[in-house]
Order: structure tokens, then C-alpha cells, then sequence
């Protein structure tokens, strides 16, 4: 080695893997309007659907009349259910074990439900002939509340009569769906019978939506000659989507390539599988021509997975030193017209049992009751993993009300029942094992930087002044130590329509000494392309600047379950080190050959095997990658590519500590965020620029849900939050500055020790926003009231406690 | 429907096409003339996502009918790069990690191009104020705000040198 070779810092620099704030690969097409999204693609001949919706909560279809709109030039096919059924496609599995409506088969259980499918040469000519549909219907009671329809006479889904069991269990009235429970009932009741103190509470976490700014979609393109089926979609497991697109159709699985392209955000809502989705493969085979299906903004709040709808019911018990002993759940899950929730198979209430959050609680119980009701089906994880937010939400406000009950800082409540550090891997009273933590840390890091016992003395003069009429401002001090559970996850039990949820990576270095490397997930703007390239670049040394990184083409891409649940860093990202150390102990023997000694006499150094004692001699992975291809090497194929595919061994669980500080106008109900922070351990960090951005985006998903954002209904069944004038969606304008920082505390488990965090902004910061409202209030008496915090809200609250005067 | 005769300069170059009265200006840039950089969000204003510059102006191309437009200069996300190198604010997103799913940021650099026209040197407050009419559902708008003030800062710097 001369004096001109780069130092061993200089080589891990150029490598940009794990640790650096790499810029995107994906900006350079995104900045420039290069992206290629579903509604950008066109191809000759391509007919536009579109759907009839029904204006009705529930009420019997009648009569449906096509003529007119059949009528119209340019319309080429309107399906209604009548249509579908000799194809069994009517009807359609859901993750969740139950079966939905492709477009109504004689009756609507919802305002939005698809009732006909028009297609015509474009879509103006396809709206025009939505209207002239003439569908008859016959209203009937709408069910809008779950605990009315659990007590109500009327029949939702008449098809499941007479079932007393559904996939989840015994089913107790027509309108229940399943009861899911973990724990230990009898134990934590009693418990709670003799605790020196038990606070209760009934929490709603209400009904929202994810509403990506690219709605659903589809392009279908049938091609009858050589029987091959492509599929460009808005899919975030889109090898899933093509084993149930086989599986509906009958088509072959080699015949169907499904295809996500670009895709504008997801946040859960384009993990389901949708009626358009069915109707415009199903009118492309009809037509023989590709058939494009957008749904519209009002569409999509309407009808496409909503998220949450949770009525938690919870007791907690403490000693009276504020050591919690036991936690009570009873949730009524509203699941609306059919149970269509994301989530693993087994788990019809998704990981709410992570609902003992950070703390040590020796026994608890859960149960949750699904119900129909006449609402759109979803109930998809939300940026979050499956029901995880609920669950930081429901126990998050359940510390706060116990401090109450114990006249009690909940900081310090927080911190004498955290788990800690010596106690991971900790078993959850419900049954989980908790990969690794260390709370204490995070917690005092985080007080510490806010200040918080200044905020305390702050706040405490501000009630006093309040109490004198010097002020009429309140202040809020928001705190939450969040856990999560997320990278589903291990296959014995979690499936998703029975597929394991496994996740792959396959990799193929060229002789040149740069790589494509494909995998099983989906990005929808975390940024993939780049970060899953710096992994692999610190596992084979060659720079992530030579990786390509390609997802979301099931012809190209190997088999996985794609990306939702923060699973694609844990899963995927572990499938990617460990196909990069495939590549890297063959390149090991090609190293060997090449230096003429033996495989155990090479050390790995950064981008290089070297000669142990002897690091003038060496191999680059570059060097490696040409003998690959070039030499003939006795008992080495030629060649340099891995695949793996990885079932994690369990899931991984970030946490974070998060402090929002509020002035709340008593007057006027308006809010403004003076400071958030927010710390988060997510493991080995791979791309801090990444993180953060995550970190930004999660916590406004955050600040939307838990003041304002809200898919709400009238009784008669009539979505009142149908455009973003009703949905709340924070502008520039409305956003804070948030603070990150963060600790990191390895998975043990995975791989490279990540974690992954796109969700946990929104599973801490929801509570964190929602503690501040409350806080602010807690010293004129306030226990809890419901999210969102509009300022409708929060001056009813003000008005309530009496402090309009 | 009879169709109108629509003359528009895109991008700098004169276009011509029919379309019929109820056409939307998004529709004729994506689906006409193939300028996909656009899009589509709300269709009710709300979102900013398919933000074009008209006569100096931002508008929103979803709820602008093709026939206003006749006659228009229009600058979409297409005309801001050139072949060879990409514009200050288009590098500058990149810098800063100002977008992640790509959807809003045509309309919102599109945006931002005009905010810089009209005051070139925002503050952090103006610039929030300027691009309220721009959602995001992924970046929270802190990098895109500091994605601006830095592009700001470096045409500023140029323009300063060059005098």
C-alpha cells in the first residue's frame, strides 16, 4: 500500500452504507416530474371505468337500468353484480376473513358502496354515463353506532344468516362479527377488585382515514391472445395481489404480472384489495382492451379503508404509590359493512395486545368485539403497525388518568413503571417478547431537553394567573413514551391469506463490480431505492451509489409481502444483509483462490478481503466481482448472486419519548404548538436524513389525527368528511417545527440491529398531542374527552368546565 | 360536444389542440400533451398537487378549464429543468430531503418557483403563508420550508455576484 491509497475511513466514506445521510436517488426523477404513477400510464386503445355508487347507508337495490347509459357513444360496458356472478367474482375474500361485495349484490350496506361498473372510451364520456344509471333502491335503517347495532333488530349482512361462527369465533348477535381475547381475565379482575386504586376510562379513538395525496387506482391489460394478464396498480403487496388475483380468476400465476409502479403515498390505505381492482381486470377480459380505474378524492374518503373507529373501555390499577398492578380492555371494535381489516390472519384485533405499552404491568386482560355496522369497511393500520396506534393511544391516556386518580406528576408515574433495561428481552403480560429497550434513558434524555420541571413551574403559574384574569391562554404539556411492535413478522403466525410474511431480497453483482438488488417490498416514498442500498453497500463493500435498487414487479421481483406495518426495514432490510453476506463468503472463496491461500486466512476489511497479518494483500470486492465472471475457478460456478428470504425470528419493538408543548385560547378553542420534541430508537440507524424526514411526516399525520382529521357520519348513515374542505389535512401554515433526537438501542434479533420507525411518529405523536389538550385542562378538572381536538372541541371543553365565565 | 380551438405557449412552446368546453387544463397537460409531472389529488383545489403557472401566476390546473387557458403562457415542473442540469430549487429539495413520495412536488416547487418570484427573500413565516395551498402528506413541510430558504439564499447569492 502506497501513500496515495485512501485511508480505511476514506473507503467506509465512499461506501455511503449504514450511518449516512445519503440524498435520494428517487429526488432526481420525483424534482423533475419524472415520476411514473398509475394514472400516468397510458396505452393504446385504453378505456376509463368508473363507478355508480350508492347514495345510501343501507337500503335494497331494487332494479338497475343501463339502457341509457349504454346508450351514450362512447360506453362500452356497464357491470353491475348480475354480470359478475357466472365469473364467482361478485363477491371477494377479505384479509380479514370475510367476504365484501364487488359491486352490490341486492342490497348496499353503505353510502359509497359500488353498485355498477361503467366503461367508456374516456373518462368524461364514463362520468356521463354514471349518471345515467338508473338504480332503484328501497332505504332501510341505518346503523351508524356499534353499540346500538349490537341491540338492534336489523339484519346487516343477511348472507351471514343463520351463521352463529364467523372465522374469528362464535359470533353472539347478527350484527357481531368476533370476540378476540388475550390475557388473563379472571386474574387481572381480580386484581383490580382489591387494588388500592383503579382508575377507569372509556377512550374513542375515532374513525379517519389515511388519504394518501395520490388516491387508489388501477390499469388492466388483458391480453386474450397469449393469455397474459398485467396489472399496474396502487399496491403495497403487490405479490399478494397477484397470488389472489389467480386465485379469483383462475388465471395462472405465471400468466398475471402485477406491477406497482410509483406510488404517491400509502399509509396503509393501499394495502386492502378494492372493487375497482376486480372491476378493471374483469372489463379489461370483457373488452380485450386495457382499462384504466382512478378513484376520485370523495371516493376514496368514502369508501376506500378507513382507519381506527375503536371504543376502548380500560381500568387500571396502582398501589397507591403508583405502582400499576393490572390492565383491564374491553374494545368495540367499528368495523362498518364488512369486516375488510388488514390484518396478520390470526390476529382479527391486529397487536393491540402491546396495549401494556412501556411498562411492567404483571397481568392484564384484552378483549375486543368486532361489529357491523352501515359505515365503509377498512379498518386498516394507519401509518402505524396493525392497531398499535390505538393501542400507545388507549394506554398512553390511561397513565394520564391514573396520575390523576393518584394526584400524581405522569412523568414520574411513567418512570417508576417502565420496563427496565436488565428485563429485555421482556414477556409481556399479553404474550409478547419484547426485543430490547432502554426507557430510563430515553425518558430522562427527553425530559432533560425540554426542561421539563421549568415547564411544570411555568405551567403552574400560567393556572394561577389564568385563576386572576391576567391571562386567558392555558398551557399544555404533552408527554408519551410510546412502544411499538412492528416487522411482522415470524411465519408460524402471521399470514396474510395464508401467505407467511416473510420478505426477500435478491441480489446480482455485475462483472464491472456494481449491483441490481430486488426485493419483496414496495416503497411509497420511504425512500427504498436509497436506504436499502446503503445496507448492502456496508455488507459487500461496493459503494450504494453502484446499487441499483429495484421493487414492486412481480415478474422481476422475488416473492414477498411488501411494505406496511414498518415491516420492510426488519424483514426485507434482514433479507438484504443476509443475501449480502451470501454474496460476500462466496466472494470470500473467489478472494481466496485469487491470493492463493487459504478462505480462513482472509479478514473482511470494509470493501476488501484481506491477507490476515498481510493487508498489502488483498482482493476489493471489485476485483472480486471480474473473477467472477472471467476466471475459471476449480469448484466455483461462475458468477456472483444471492437471494434470501427472510422469516424474522420475531418482530422488532422502537420506542420513543415525545414532549408537545400547547398554548390552548379558552376562548376560542385555537391551539399553538410552542415546541415539539421528539426522540425515537429505531434500532441501528441506517439514513439519519431518512429518519428524520419520517420522524416530520409522521408526527403531521399525528397532529391531523388527533386535531381534527375525522371520517364522520350523520345517523342516517351519510359520510359528512367526503373532501378535504371537511377532512383536515395540516397546510404548511398549521405545522409546528418539530426537534428529533434520538438513542439507540440494537435489535438483538435482526441482522444489522434496525428497528424500523416510519410509523412511530404517528403511534406516539397522536398521544402526545392529545396529552397536551388534556393537560392543559387537567388543573380545572378535566379526565379526558375525545380526539379530534378541533377548537370546536376544545372550547366545548373550556365551556364545559365552566371557564367561559 | 363541440370543441373549441385552444392555442397555449407550454414550456415555451406554442401548442395548439380541440377540446371540448368543459376540458380541464390538468387534463390537456397530462393527457394531451403528455406532461405527466402534474397531478391529480382532489380535483377541488384543495391540494396543490397539480399546481402549473399561468400568465405568472399559480393556479391550480384541476379546477381551470382548458378554454380559460386559451391564449395562456403556461410553465409546468416539465420547464423548469433544463436537458443538462436541474433547476436550484429542483437540486435544493434534493439537498434537503424536501419530498419523499414525489406526488406533491411538482405542484409544490411549481409553487415555490412563483413564491420566489413574487418575494425573494420569504422568510420561514412567509413561506409557510405562500405555500399553504401546496399538501403534503409525507414531509411535515419543515424540509420543504428549509428546502426553499436555502434555493432562495443561493439565487440571491448568485444574482448578488453577478451584479
Amino acid at each position: 500500500m502506497n501513500d496515495l491509497s485512501p485511508s480505511r475511513e476514506e473507503r467506509i466514506a465512499n461506501l455511503k452504507g449504514l450511518g449516512c445521510s445519503r440524498k435520494r436517488v428517487e429526488d432526481v426523477r420525483f424534482t423533475q416530474g419524472k415520476g411514473n404513477y398509475v394514472d400516468d400510464i397510458k396505452m393504446p386503445g385504453m378505456l376509463h371505468g368508473d363507478f355508480v355508487r350508492s347514495p345510501y347507508a343501507h337500503a335494497r337495490v331494487v332494479s338497475v337500468n343501463k339502457e341509457a347509459a349504454l346508450a351514450l357513444p362512447g360506453v362500452l360496458a356497464v357491470l353491475t353484480a348480475e354480470d359478475l356472478a357466472p365469473l364467482s367474482l361478485h363477491w371477494m375474500p377479505t384479509l380479514a376473513g370475510d367476504k365484501q361485495m364487488v359491486l352490490a349484490d341486492g342490497k348496499v350496506l353503505f353510502q359509497g358502496q359500488e353498485v355498477a361498473f361503467v366503461v367508456a372510451e374516456d373518462r368524461y364520456i364514463a362520468a356521463d354515463a354514471v349518471e345515467l344509471v338508473e338504480v332503484e333502491y328501497e332505504e332501510l335503517p341505518a346503523l351508524t353506532d356499534p353499540f346500538k347495532a349490537l341491540e338492534s333488530d336489523v339484519v346487516l349482512r343477511e348472507d351471514l344468516a343463520g351463521q352463529t361462527a364467523g372465522a374469528h369465533g362464535p359470533r353472539c348477535h347478527h350484527n357481531h362479527i368476533f370476540l378476540w381475547e388475550e390475557g388473563d381475565r379472571e386474574a387481572t379482575e381480580e386484581v383490580l377488585a382489591s387494588a388500592d386504586v383503579v382508575a377507569e376510562e372509556m377512550i374513542y379513538y375515532h374513525r379517519t382515514h389515511p388519504c394518501p395525496l395520490e388516491t387508489c387506482g388501477t390499469v388492466a391489460s388483458m391480453d386474450k391472445v397469449n393469455g397474459k394478464l398485467t396489472v399496474w396498480g396502487t399496491f403495497q403487496a403487490p405479490h399478494v395481489v397477484r397470488t389472489v388475483a389467480s386465485l379469483l380468476s383462475g388465471i395462472e400465476e405465471h400468466n398475471i404480472r402485477v406491477v406497482s409502479p410509483d406510488i404517491g403515498g400509502g399509509f396503509g390505505n393501499k394495502v386492502g384489495v378494492y372493487p375497482g381492482y376486480v372491476c378493471s381486470i374483469v372489463a379489461s377480459i370483457v373488452t380485450g382492451r386495457p382499462v384504466k380505474w382512478i378513484e376520485d378524492r370523495m371516493e376514496n374518503l368514502m369508501a376506500t379503508a378507513f382507519a381506527r373507529d375503536y371504543w376502548m373501555k380500560g381500568r387500571i390499577a396502582a398501589t397507591k404509590e403508583g405502582k400499576i398492578t393490572g390492565l383491564w380492555c374491553h374494545v368495540t371494535a367499528d368495523h362498518g359493512a364488512f369486516d375488510a381489516c388488514a390484518d396478520p390472519t390470526k390476529f382479527p384485533a391486529g397487536f393491540f395486545h402491546i396495549c401494556t405499552g412501556s411498562y411492567d404491568i404483571p397481568v392484564a386482560y384484552v378483549g375486543v368485539d368486532g361489529v357491523y355496522t352501515n359505515k365503509a369497511p377498512g379498518g386498516v393500520a394507519y401509518r402505524c403497525s396493525f392497531r398499535v396506534t390505538e393501542a400507545a393511544y388507549f394506554i398512553e391516556r390511561m397513565i394520564e388518568v391514573l396520575a390523576i386518580e393518584l394526584g400524581m406528576d405522569s412523568a414520574e408515574l411513567r418512570r417508576i413503571n417502565f420496563i427496565r433495561a436488565d428485563q429485555f428481552p421482556y414477556h409481556s403480560a399479553l404474550g409478547w417478547e419484547y426485543d430490547s429497550g432502554d426507557y430510563h434513558t430515553a425518558w430522562d434524555k427527553a425530559l432533560t431537553a425540554v426542561g421539563y420541571a421549568g415547564l411544570r413551574r411555568e405551567q403552574a403559574e400560567r393556572v394561577e394567573a389564568f385563576k386572576r384574569g391576567e391571562t386567558r391562554k392555558l398551557l399544555g404539556i404533552g408527554l408519551t413514551h410510546f412502544t411499538e411492535i412492528v416487522g411482522a413478522g415470524p411465519v408460524k403466525n402471521c399470514d396474510i391469506l395464508g401467505m407467511g410474511m416473510f420478505d426477500s431480497c435478491e441480489i446480482r453483482i455485475h462483472p464491472t463490480g456494481s449491483a441490481i438488488a430486488r426485493l419483496g417490498t414496495i416503497s411509497q416514498g420511504q425512500g427504498h431505492a436509497t436506504t436499502f442500498a446503503q445496507i448492502l453497500a456496508s455488507e459487500i463493500g461496493l459503494p450504494a451509489d453502484s446499487i441499483t435498487v429495484e421493487e414492486g414487479d412481480t415478474d422481476t421481483a422475488p416473492y414477498g409481502l411488501g411494505t406496511y406495518g414498518s415491516r420492510s426495514t426488519p424483514v426485507a432490510g434482514a433479507a438484504t444483509a443476509m443475501a449480502g453476506r451470501k454474496i460476500r463468503a462466496k466472494a470470500q472463496m473467489i478472494a481466496a483462490w485469487l491470493l492463493e491461500v487459504h478462505e480462513g486466512d482472509l479478514e473482511w476489511d470494509v470493501d476488501r478481503f484481506a491477507v490476515k497479518g498481510a493487508p498489502q494483500r488483498f482482493k476489493t470486492m471489485k476485483d472480486i466481482a471480474f473473477a467472477a465472471y472471467n476466471q475459471a475457478i476449480p469448484g466455483i460456478e461462475p458468477g456472483l448472486e444471492a437471494v434470501s428470504y427472510y422469516d424474522p425470528p420475531n418482530m422488532t419493538y422502537p420506542f420513543g419519548a415525545y414532549i408537545c408543548v400547547m398554548e390552548i385560547d379558552a376562548d376560542t378553542g385555537e391551539h399553538e404548538i410552542r415546541q415539539f420534541y421528539a426522540l425515537d430508537d429505531c434500532g441501528t440507524r441506517i439514513n439519519p436524513m431518512v429518519i428524520e424526514g419520517q420522524v416530520h411526516g409522521g408526527l403531521t399525520e399525528a397532529l391531523a389525527i388527533a386535531m381534527g382529521q375525522e371520517i364522520a357520519y350523520d345517523d342516517l348513515g351519510n359520510c359528512k368528511t367526503g373532501t378535504l374542505m371537511d377532512f383536515f389535512i395540516p397546510t404548511a401554515w398549521e405545522t409546528p417545527h418539530y426537534t428529533t433526537d434520538f438513542t439507540e438501542t440494537p435489535s438483538p434479533h435482526h441482522p444489522i440491529g434496525a428497528k424500523g420507525v416510519g410509523e412511530s411518529p404517528n403511534v406516539g405523536g397522536v398521544p402526545a398531542f392529545s396529552n397536551a389538550v388534556h393537560d392543559a385542562f387537567r388543573a380545572f378538572g378535566l379526565r379526558h374527552a375525545h380526539m379530534p381536538h378541533d377548537h370546536w372541541r376544545i372550547w366545548k371543553i373550556a365551556n364545559q368546565l365552566g371557564l367561559h365565565g | 360536444m363541440t370543441k373549441m380551438h385552444i392555442k397555449l405557449t407550454v414550456n415555451g412552446k406554442p401548442e395548439e389542440l380541440l377540446a371540448e368546453p368543459r376540458e380541464l387544463l390538468i387534463h390537456v397537460l397530462r393527457e394531451r400533451l403528455n406532461l405527466t409531472g402534474a397531478h391529480i389529488g382532489c380535483e377541488t383545489s384543495h391540494c396543490g398537487a397539480c399546481t402549473v403557472e399561468m400568465n405568472g401566476k399559480s393556479v391550480k390546473s384541476c379546477t381551470v378549464l382548458a378554454a380559460q387557458a386559451n391564449g395562456a403562457v403556461i410553465t409546468t415542473i416539465e420547464g423548469l429543468s433544463t436537458p443538462d442540469a436541474l433547476h436550484v430549487l429542483q437540486r435544493s429539495f434534493r439537498e434537503h430531503h424536501g419530498l419523499q413520495c414525489g406526488y406533491c412536488t411538482p405542484g409544490m416547487i411549481t409553487r415555490a418557483h412563483r413564491l420566489l418570484q413574487e418575494n425573494p427573500a420569504p422568510t420561514e413565516e412567509e413561506i409557510r403563508f405562500g405555500m399553504a395551498g401546496n399538501l403534503c402528506r409525507c414531509t411535515g413541510y419543515q424540509n420543504i420550508v428549509k428546502s426553499i430558504l436555502a434555493a432562495a439564499s443561493e439565487i440571491n447569492a448568485a444574482q448578488e455576484a453577478a451584479e
